[in-house]
């Protein structure tokens, strides 16, 4: 990259490069476009879902009339909106144009990828109403009723079909280390819905295997879908806007088999003291402290990938989320496999902390990660540029601090939560009263991440709006535009805002 | 090519083994487990049927798994019974026909496996239910009042309806009336006891 900035005009090898680049990402325009305006369309959705959950749990009598806003609805609905609604179809966006990006061939299946783009939206639009209506299973992460899995169904299955097609018409023969992530995150997670809803919703099975599904399929949605598609990502745009190849091929060999072995025994650790066999949660166990191999691994390799480069977070929007991703990724993974010991658990389980662990994950570790995707890959599909750098700005830092606050009062109360629980003098309205202050500036974080949301959907509506207004020619085609852009933008608004 | 395609089986492989081990070799080593016969001929535990069941399906859409729990841990790990929420640890035996997995990972309120042992007053199930704050000062569980229905008249007060007391009547509301989904509910609730002594959760 840094050669090309440079060179004023790119060698004709180069130029070529580029402008297959530039056909690759018109090939994904509708696609992506689809995934990616309704994935934060359901982040708005999810984030008001969650501001009123969170305000019913220390103003209980809020809304308390209406029995489809009931906290016992509301809090299924978010948790469904953000992990199918925005969590996946941000995934699914990424995915496709990382692959199409990575083996240089365009998105196939023009048609139908955009139509699977609408009908997960219904799918996800008929869960949610579901769940508020009452029809909800109430088995966690899997609340939508079963008939959803006809929509899902259908576009995991047209998804996988363009996955191979893609594998099969690949013109670059080195798999490079996302591609594994993708290639697994695109198989287990039709496999582990259908298994998950059949085992947790079929007639005749044993209460106890359902709640052994239940859990190997929750802990594997993030373990084995977001997980791999963020971790994908991670390793695509560090490297990627830095300018720096990937410290260790080996580690990252190292790290996605470790995980694939061992994230999938690691669920049942959510069940420790519960009516299981003991062998089952030994496992869960076992799985757990494994995935310290996994995830020391990828931090190493993209630490050692960042080290020298850290300025990048200055400039790029980028990089700054994906960081902010893959540095959470460490915590919350060293984090869960703490949580695992049983000492440990014996405090935390049942308690606000493991709320707090569950947004870490999924919000500082994935969303970030897919927030830093979603500002190098849409400026690209659409041929247009993000309009204010200071609406990126606020979007970062209330996210940031939001998710920070979050996690914090939630860790706090949580632990304390569980220590009195466990000391049977204290009477529970006593816990109830100690943690109401603690569920109260909860709300307050909430307020700040859904603020940062709706930066952010107002950057993506004005993309779209400019979509193949600022950039006439192919992407790359301008030198100047990869970072020292971004630069001119940041610097431009620094001034400003100083 | 063929790399790619080894990675597609790797990763098939690792999910279906984890599939294999944590879920079905369970399911097989304890598809024989029957209810268990006790000294006086009970056997525990039994289906539920009729309004119970329809009261779990309440319990469900309502989503009160969210906040409680229905699982003793055992002794030496956690509070659960010296609180009282139980007189054994749970076991798989107790889940035997349980057609959702109500075990719950939550306990903004406190466990319900043997609620119906430990609060086995229906009324106060109604006014917990109607508004928790009129039996549990303090408490942040949501009131439920689309589950009752309010008269004024407490001389006409129906079989079935539970006064409010005093500091909480209106000139419109002097008791509640669970509508049938309130009925089931607190059914439910009142069945909810797996104190019965199982040879394993000793
Ligand atoms: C927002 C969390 C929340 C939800 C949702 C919730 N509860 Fe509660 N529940 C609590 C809290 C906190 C307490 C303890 C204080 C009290 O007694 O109200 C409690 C207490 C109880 C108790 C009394 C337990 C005891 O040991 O005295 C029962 C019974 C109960 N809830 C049933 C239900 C049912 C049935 C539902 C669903 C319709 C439900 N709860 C939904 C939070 C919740």
């Amino acid at each position: 990259m840094g050669a090309s900035t440079a060179n004023p005009l790119p060698a004709p090898r180069e130029q070529a490069d580029l402008a297959t680049r530039a056909q690759i990402d018109r090939s994904c325009r509708q696609t992506v476009s689809i995934y990616y305006a309704s994935a934060v369309f359901w982040l708005l959705v999810g984030s008001l879902l969650a501001l009123v959950a969170s305000l019913k749990m220390h103003l209980p009598g809020f809304l308390s009339g209406w029995e489809w806003l009931t906290f016992g609805r509301v809090r299924p609905a978010h948790l469904n909106t953000v992990i199918y609604g925005w969590a996946s179809m941000a995934g699914v966006g990424t995915l496709l144009w990382l692959q199409a990006r990575l083996s240089r061939v365009r998105l196939p299946l023009p048609l139908l990828l955009p139509v699977t783009g609408l009908i997960w939206n219904a799918g996800v639009v008929y869960g949610t109403a579901a769940i508020l209506m009452g029809y909800g299973t109430s088995t966690e992460w899997l609340e939508f009723p079963v008939p959803a899995l006809a929509f899902f169904g259908f576009c995991l299955a047209v998804i996988i079909y363009a996955s191979l097609l893609m594998m099969m018409r690949r013109k670059v023969h080195h798999t490079y280390v996302s591609q594994w992530y993708l290639y697994g995150a695109i198989l287990w997670f039709p496999f582990l819905y259908v298994a998950g809803l059949f085992l947790t919703q079929a007639p005749n099975v044993n209460g106890t295997v359902r709640a052994i599904s239940n859990w190997w399929f929750a802990h594997n949605v993030l373990g084995l879908w977001l997980t791999p598609i963020g971790l994908a990502s991670a390793y695509y745009f560090i490297p990627k806007v830095t300018g720096r190849p990937v410290h260790s091929y080996h580690l990252s060999l190292l790290g996605f088999w470790t995980l694939a072995l061992f994230y999938n025994w690691a669920g049942t650790h959510h069940l420790i003291g519960g009516p299981i066999p003991a062998w089952v949660v030994t496992v869960g166990i076992v799985g757990s402290m494994m995935m310290f191999v996994p995830v020391i691994t990828v931090a190493i390799n993209h630490h050692m990938t960042m080290v020298g480069q850290f300025h990048f977070l200055r400039t790029s929007p980028t990089l700054r989320f994906v960081v902010f991703g893959a540095m959470s990724y460490t915590a919350v993974s060293v984090q869960g496999s703490l949580t695992a010991l049983r000492s440990w658990n014996e405090i935390t389980h049942f308690t606000h902390y493991t709320i707090a662990h569950a947004h870490l994950g999924v919000y500082a570790f994935y969303s970030m990660l897919a927030f830093g995707a979603m500002y190098y890959i849409l400026p690209r599909v659409l041929r247009s540029e993000w309009s204010s750098a200071p609406l990126i700005k606020l979007h970062f830092w209330s996210c940031g601090a939001g998710i920070a606050l979050y996690f914090l009062a939630l860790t706090w109360a949580g632990i304390e939560q569980g220590r009195m629980m466990n000391n049977p003098d204290v009477p529970f309205l006593r816990i109830v009263a100690y943690t109401l202050p603690w569920l109260a500036s909860r709300s307050v974080a909430g307020v700040l991440m859904t603020l940062g949301h709706a930066a952010f959907a107002l950057l993506v509506w004005r993309i779209f709006r400019d979509a193949g207004k600022s950039l006439p020619g192919p992407t790359l085609l301008t030198p100047a535009r990869l970072w020292p852009d971004w630069r001119r933008l940041w610097s431009r608004a620094g001034r400003k805002t100083s | 090519m063929n790399k790619s395609l080894l990675v597609y089986l790797g990763v098939l492989f690792t999910v279906v083994a984890s599939l294999s081990g944590l879920v079905l070799v369970p399911d097989w080593q304890f598809r024989g487990i029957q209810p268990y016969e006790t000294e006086d001929g009970i056997r525990y535990p039994q289906p539920l049927a009729g309004s119970t069941a329809l009261g779990r399906e309440v319990y469900i859409d309502l989503g009160c798994v969210y906040c409680h729990t229905q699982q003793v841990r055992p002794e030496g790990f956690g509070a659960d019974l010296d609180r009282g929420w139980g007189n054994r640890r749970t076991v798989m035996r107790d889940y035997l026909f349980e057609p959702r997995n109500l075990t719950g990972t939550m306990r903004t309120g406190p466990d319900l496996a043997n609620i119906g042992a430990r609060q086995p007053s229906r009324d106060w199930h109604n006014l917990h239910l109607y508004n928790p704050r009129i039996t549990s000062p303090g408490s942040n569980m949501p009131p439920h009042p689309f589950l009752f229905t309010v008269g004024g008249d407490e001389s006409r007060r129906p079989l079935g309806a539970t006064p409010l007391p005093a500091e909480w009547r209106t000139p419109g509301a002097a008791y509640i009336l669970p509508t049938s989904r309130g009925r089931h509910l607190v059914d439910y609730l009142l069945s909810l006891n797996k104190s019965v002594a199982l040879p394993e959760a000793q």
